[in-house]
């Protein structure tokens, strides 16, 4: 393991840093307020960038789970993509249930894909979830628990690195070809779509856009915050030497299993939150969000923007999707080509990201 | 013997008297209309078992049987174009091939069977005798009993029999259907089976015979599907050993995780690609084309393996995590590349005739061919890697950096270029599975993706480093999942598999076969 | 040719690419005027990307068609193409990136239905168009869609007709085979609705589903011989998704199962499919479809020169919704002759009644249903990969998107 704790920064610097990133926040939080300027005016935002941005905020959130996980606790997990996925699916269920007898078929209870599929009655996973408290619960709980039996499993047999890396995977892979099946009651390739509202408010308003925009905005920065507080604490600590030398840290006394599992159970529920934050604004959710490739996508931002360091796999998240929206639009045949080299860069030339690379330069 | 009764027939047709002959042009004419008089006029020919027949009824069924604008109908042949009904030879200019349907081919097999029992070629009979089992008509049953008289060969004595048997099943008299169900009874086969109840609903008074009959055949039936199963498991587990095997060296043996190995299996199936195209059109060497492609497809994987590991892989050794993310962006590269350079579609890979179509085992167990071939390719395969490892130099000097790479290299062994070719040597197992890969999945450029998953379980179920866990996990996997199917439908056994797999490896994290001693780290 | 949404960068890279795809020399002079733009919304990567990119390059073979018959409305017409990749999210994204930054006037997209349930939302709130070229399950009807490939009732259930006739064999036993997705699932729904009022009961119905991609067929494929093996005339209609078909149809060939005694008619099988794959064991076996590469017809002919020209390779094949991306794009083109606008509004109202002399050999009407009325062809698969028509339907037929034989569709919301 080469990655190394965030050292202390020359304080210039972090200073530096620091001021950078409140001026992103305030930059961000300023974009559905341009959105609302009339069209024509120099400083608008369209739709299309207010909207893409709320989804790269739910991207940074997953990053910053995924961060917490491998950065501080050397936890790679190739299955981050299913906590998110599966805190997208409550608040899709949730979303559903609200539209109620608008659906096509007119059913009061069912949504469509049930109607048509010829179910007559809700099946029992599906009660509660036209409450709102109770799908939001579900977002965290469901990957909470999925994290903590995993988790359980795994730490408790010592199974680390690589090892993990593979049951993660072959866990959202199995997530996914079982939300495949349209047998199990959740849409199958199709999904959740044609939302109508939350919470009283129509989905595809103006001012709907911008309260989820804010939400999302201010989970990242709690995050961030929840995160940060972690890593500096004497957990975090232990977090730090488990990843760097896990059986010194065993033979000292403490339980390694429990820390682990603590920080992997809270990731999974930071990103199930992403997820359920994320669904809103997309207007779907469906298997796809399994496949095993988000998952890995999602850890290369991290490694791209910096591991071990928060802000950077924020920026992480933001740069690469930023990256992925501009190249498959400007050269929708040599993305991959892109993306691909871009990986290899960093994983071979910045081992510590982009966020090594600025601190290389400026100390 | 067969000849003999060969020339008695031609000799009987020749003396036929002038209104059958009109019989065969009036039947023939028919040939040339709608897909109704084309399957009437096949029926009435092989009714009339006049020998002229055979090779117009051949042509159709083959599309060589062509059509002037004035209906008059030719046949297309290697040796030039004749005209059907008097077999002079003839012009095909303007001449369109006559087309046809299910409904006509369906009658053209019947009339071609019976034609060609009386063949003196053994497998034109034996081709018959199978026609004549599927169209089945009481009509046939004279027929076929005088063939069986005169057949000497078992094989075809056998499926003769059957078809008499069904013939006889619908034929008009009890006791004739009696002695048909008694020979069905014994067949052993599904079609039998269908036979059965299909007489049965046709005539309820054979009703407790066919009953009878059934309950003997459904416990031979029962037998040959749980082989059949134990066979598609296998088949299914050589796949994954196949696709596992190069996994089980690069990160079994050198501990890299290289999330590009479904992309080199990738290249094995283009590779199998490129071969085919170039053998085409050259005949001696186009049924060579596949046993070609494999050391094709070792090398270019080879070559591709050697520059990642070179180029890439080495500068990240000791970091597995950084490999794996490495890795995924090659992956990515080389899958667009792919499809940049041969198409999105998927490609065309022939099979050989002798990798298509079912082989009958001994007991009467049909499987397939080409999945047969990939059963015996990975074995070979799985054979071919362990003696590369127990016995070449090669394989001495790659155990030796396994195992303590500094004391390797103190003993003059030149590490790096060890790990170069081991790598290579990882990744080109992974391109031969790609030939097999090819003939029995797409070849398109997300063909690898499909399959790293699966190896990764494979390799660390079997336990990492060994290649015999491989071997076992495979084929083990690949019968549990087939053994499930049935129950739980594809996906879910799949799913189940996975879990399982997942269960399995928090128990026991080494594996089916632990590694042990200090390599084992 | 395909118009940067940022021109400069894609000019810097085309200069790195060098030559290899520099625009053509010689275009026909336009005025001064704004292009039209054409969005294109197909995935150029990921596992969609076997199908999907022959429609892009429909797309573009049309603008540079039309271009050469000096644009529309006198003005030149662009391509803005992206590639969603296979993503669905992304498909919603980049048709609002499409919509709004790149401000098309029309979009021609989508393969799968679930890229079409999540590009809809989009394209209803910003008032777009799109037009969806492939066959689909119906229950569905949006005024920003124009759907140019079948519904159930246009390839579905005239197959299932043919198979019972007496053409087809009298199959009296169907096995439904599908992938497991929403087009298979309602199509197969409908489908056993129809055979339920056709007498056939459920016992000799067979329904089974398997994941995308799936490439082991051999437990299904001798299921399939068992539930054959009951004294009556079985076939099988396949709702198997593109990819899953080779590996389905060289089972199919090896385990023996010819289409004299199960034939298999496949309603997402065309030429491009089948141009993977060895066809001689498969002769005989059904496709249906509106439009086959085999029609005879003066706009065929020229409809497959264009293409193979435009492609530069003679041998590539058209299929049904290449075809029915043409229809569409040639139907869009004249709307907005007639409407003497882009306007979308004006646009779909020019729209309705709207014909084209479509390369199947008919004259496609569009109505008021958002679809078109469509001929239903049954081919049989030759051993070169292409198809011979065995019947085909004297006229059009409309499309019927509420399926009659959904029995939930009674209570439906006139929308």
């Amino acid at each position: 393991m080469s990655a190394t704790i965030a050292t202390p920064t020359p304080s210039r610097l972090r200073l530096g840093l620091r001021a950078a990133t409140i001026a992103v926040i305030l930059l961000l939080a300023l974009m559905p307020v341009l959105n609302r300027l009339p069209a024509d005016h120099a400083l608008h935002i369209s739709d299309f960038v207010v909207s893409i941005t709320g989804k790269w905020i739910c991207y940074a959130i997953l990053a910053l789970a995924i961060d917490l996980a491998w950065g501080y606790a050397g936890l790679l997990s190739l299955g981050h993509g299913a906590f998110f996925a599966l805190g997208g699916y409550a608040i899709g269920m949730h979303l559903m249930r609200l539209i109620g007898p608008r659906g096509v078929y007119g059913h009061p209870v069912l949504p469509d894909f049930m109607v048509f599929l010829g179910y007559t009655d809700l099946p029992i996973f599906w009660w509660g979830f036209q409450s709102f408290p109770y799908a939001l619960f579900m977002a965290l709980f469901v990957p909470g628990v999925l994290a903590g039996v995993v988790g359980f499993l795994a730490f408790r047999s010592r199974i680390t690195g690589v090892y993990f890396s593979i049951i993660t995977q072959a866990m959202t892979y199995a997530l996914m070809l079982a939300f495949f099946r349209n047998d199990m009651g959740f849409g199958g390739n199709n999904g959740f779509t044609d939302f109508k509202e939350l919470l009283g408010m129509p989905l595809n308003a103006g001012g709907t856009r911008a309260a989820l925009f804010y939400a999302s905005l201010a989970t990242l920065v709690g995050t961030y915050f929840l995160c940060a507080w972690i890593t500096r604490s004497k957990l975090g600590r232990v977090l730090i030497a488990v990843r760097d030398a896990e059986s010194r840290v065993r033979f000292l006394g403490y339980s390694v299993t429990q820390a682990k599992l603590f920080v992997f159970v809270l990731s999974a529920m930071i990103s199930g939150l992403a997820g359920a934050l994320y669904v809103p604004q997309v207007g779907i959710i469906n298997p796809g969000e399994f496949s095993p490739g988000n998952s890995i996508e999602a850890v290369i931002w991290v490694a791209v923007g910096g591991r071990g360091t928060l802000i950077g796999a924020a920026l992480g998240a933001f740069s690469v999707n930023a990256m992925k929206t501009w190249l498959t639009t400007i050269a929708p045949d040599l993305w991959l080509f892109a993306l691909g080299g871009l990986f290899v860069a960093v994983t071979l030339l910045l081992p510590k990201g982009l966020l090594g690379l600025l601190r290389g330069r400026r100390s | 013997m067969t000849r003999a009764l060969f020339l008695i027939v031609l000799l009987l047709a020749a003396s036929l008297p002038a209104h059958a002959q009109d019989a065969f042009l009036d039947a023939l004419a028919g040939l040339a209309g709608g897909f109704t008089q084309q399957a009437e006029a096949a029926e009435r020919l092989g009714a009339g078992g006049d020998p002229r027949a055979l090779p117009v009824l051949r042509a159709l069924a083959d599309g060589r049987l062509l059509k002037r604008p004035d209906n008059t109908l030719l046949i297309r042949a290697d040796a030039g174009v004749t005209e059907a009904a008097t077999g002079a030879a003839a012009d095909a200019a303007g001449a369109e091939p006559v087309r046809i349907n299910n409904r006509v081919r369906v009658a053209l097999r019947g009339a071609i069977g019976r034609l060609a029992l009386v063949s003196p070629d053994a497998a034109e009979r034996a081709a018959a005798a199978e026609a004549v089992y599927r169209t089945r008509s009481a009509e046939n049953i004279p027929l076929l009993e005088a063939a069986l008289a005169r057949e000497s060969v078992p094989r075809i004595r056998d499926q003769m029999a059957l078809a008499l048997a069904a013939s006889r099943l619908v034929a008009a008299d009890a006791t004739v259907q009696r002695q048909g169900i008694a020979a069905l009874a014994g067949a052993g086969t599904e079609g039998a089976r269908a036979l059965l109840l299909e007489a049965r609903n046709a005539t309820p008074a054979l009703g407790p015979e066919i009953d009878a009959a059934l309950v003997s055949l459904d416990r031979v039936i029962a037998v040959k599907r749980a082989a059949e199963t134990l066979y598609q498991g296998l088949s299914l587990g050589s796949v994954l050993l196949l696709a596992a095997l190069g996994l089980a060296v690069t990160f079994g043996v050198m501990g890299v995780i290289n999330m590009a190995h479904g992309e080199f299996v990738m290249l094995g199936a283009y590779a199998t690609v490129v071969v085919q195209d170039a053998c085409r059109g050259i005949p001696w060497l186009e049924p060579w084309s596949l046993p070609l492609a494999v050391p094709a497809a070792f090398l270019v994987a080879g070559l591709a393996g050697a520059m990642l590991e070179r180029g890439l892989i080495r500068h990240l050794y000791g970091r597995p995590l950084e490999t794996l993310l490495m890795t995924f962006g090659v992956g990515m590269i080389l899958q667009q590349a792919v499809r940049l350079a041969f198409g999105a579609q998927n490609r065309e890979v022939i099979s050989p005739a002798w990798m298509m179509g079912t082989l009958e085992l001994p007991g009467g167990l049909m499987v397939t061919q080409n999945r047969l071939w990939v059963i015996v390719f990975s074995l070979v395969v799985l054979g071919l890697t362990i003696a590369a490892i127990r016995f070449t130099r090669f394989g001495l000097e790659m155990r030796a950096v396994t195992q303590n790479r500094r004391i390797a290299a103190t003993m003059g062994i030149r590490t790096g270029r060890v790990d170069a070719l081991t790598f290579a040597f990882g990744s080109g197992i992974a391109g031969m599975a790609g030939v097999a890969l090819s003939q029995i999945d797409n070849v398109s450029p997300n063909l690898g993706t499909g399959y790293i998953i699966d190896s990764f379980m494979v390799v660390v179920f079997g336990g990492v480093g060994s290649l015999a866990g491989t071997l076992v996990g495979a084929l083990s996997l690949g019968v549990v999942n087939k053994l499930l199917e049935p129950y739980a439908g594809a996906v879910l056994a799949k799913v189940a598999v996975l879990v399982g797999l997942m269960l399995f490896i928090q128990r026991k994290p080494r594996g089916l076969f632990p590694q042990k001693g200090r390599a084992a780290g | 040719m395909t118009k940067p949404l940022v021109p400069f960068s894609r000019r810097a890279l085309m200069a790195g690419l060098g030559g290899a795809l520099a625009m053509p020399a010689i275009r026909p002079a336009f005025g001064q005027a704004a292009p039209i733009k054409v969005g294109v919304l197909h995935s150029l990567s990921g596992t969609m990307a076997i199908s999907e990119t022959a429609l892009r390059d429909t797309v573009l073979m049309m603008v540079e068609w039309i271009n050469g018959r000096g644009g529309l409305l006198g003005r030149r017409v662009e391509a803005a193409v992206v590639d969603p990749a296979s993503n669905w999210p992304l498909f919603a994204e980049k048709a609002r990136e499409l919509l709004q930054v790149a401000k098309v006037d029309v979009t021609f997209g989508c393969w799968t239905s679930v890229s079409r349930k999540s590009v809809l939302p989009v394209f209803e709130e910003l008032n777009g168009l799109l037009f969806y070229p492939v066959q689909y399950e119906g229950e569905e009807q949006s005024r920003s869609i124009f759907y140019t490939g079948a519904a159930p009732n246009q390839q579905a259930i005239p197959a299932v007709e043919y198979l019972m006739g007496k053409d087809g064999g009298e199959a009296k036993r169907i096995a439904l085979l599908g992938t497991d997705y929403v087009y298979p699932r309602t199509t197969n729904r409908i489908l056993r609705g129809y055979l339920n009022s056709k007498g056939i009961t459920d016992a000799d119905i067979m329904e089974e589903y398997t994941p995308f991609g799936h490439s082991d067929w051999q437990g299904i494929v001798s299921r399939v011989k068992t539930f054959a093996a009951q004294g009556k005339k079985t076939a099988i209609v396949s709702t198997i998704n593109g990819d899953a078909n080779v590996p389905f149809y060289r089972e199919l060939g090896n385990q023996g199962i010819k289409a004299e005694d199960i034939p298999c008619v496949a309603f997402s099988v065309g030429e491009e499919e089948l141009a993977g794959i060895d066809a001689r064991p498969l002769v005989g076996h059904l496709a249906a479809w509106n439009y086959f590469m085999s029609v005879q017809a003066p706009a065929n002919t020229e409809f497959k020169n264009t293409w193979q020209a435009y492609i530069k390779n003679p041998r590539r094949v058209t299929n049904d919704p290449m075809e029915a991306t043409l229809v569409g794009f040639k139907m869009w083109a004249q709307a907005v002759a007639q409407a003497n606008s882009t306007a979308v509004d004006a646009v779909r109202e020019a729209m309705y009644g709207q014909k084209v002399d479509a390369p199947c050999g008919y004259s496609l009407e569009m109505h008021r249903n958002h679809h078109l009325a469509k001929p239903v062809m049954i081919g049989e698969i030759q051993a070169d990969g292409q198809f011979s028509i065995v019947s085909r339907t004297p006229t059009t037929i409309v499309a019927e998107n509420w399926s009659p034989f959904i029995p939930e569709n009674a209570n439906r919301r006139r929308g």
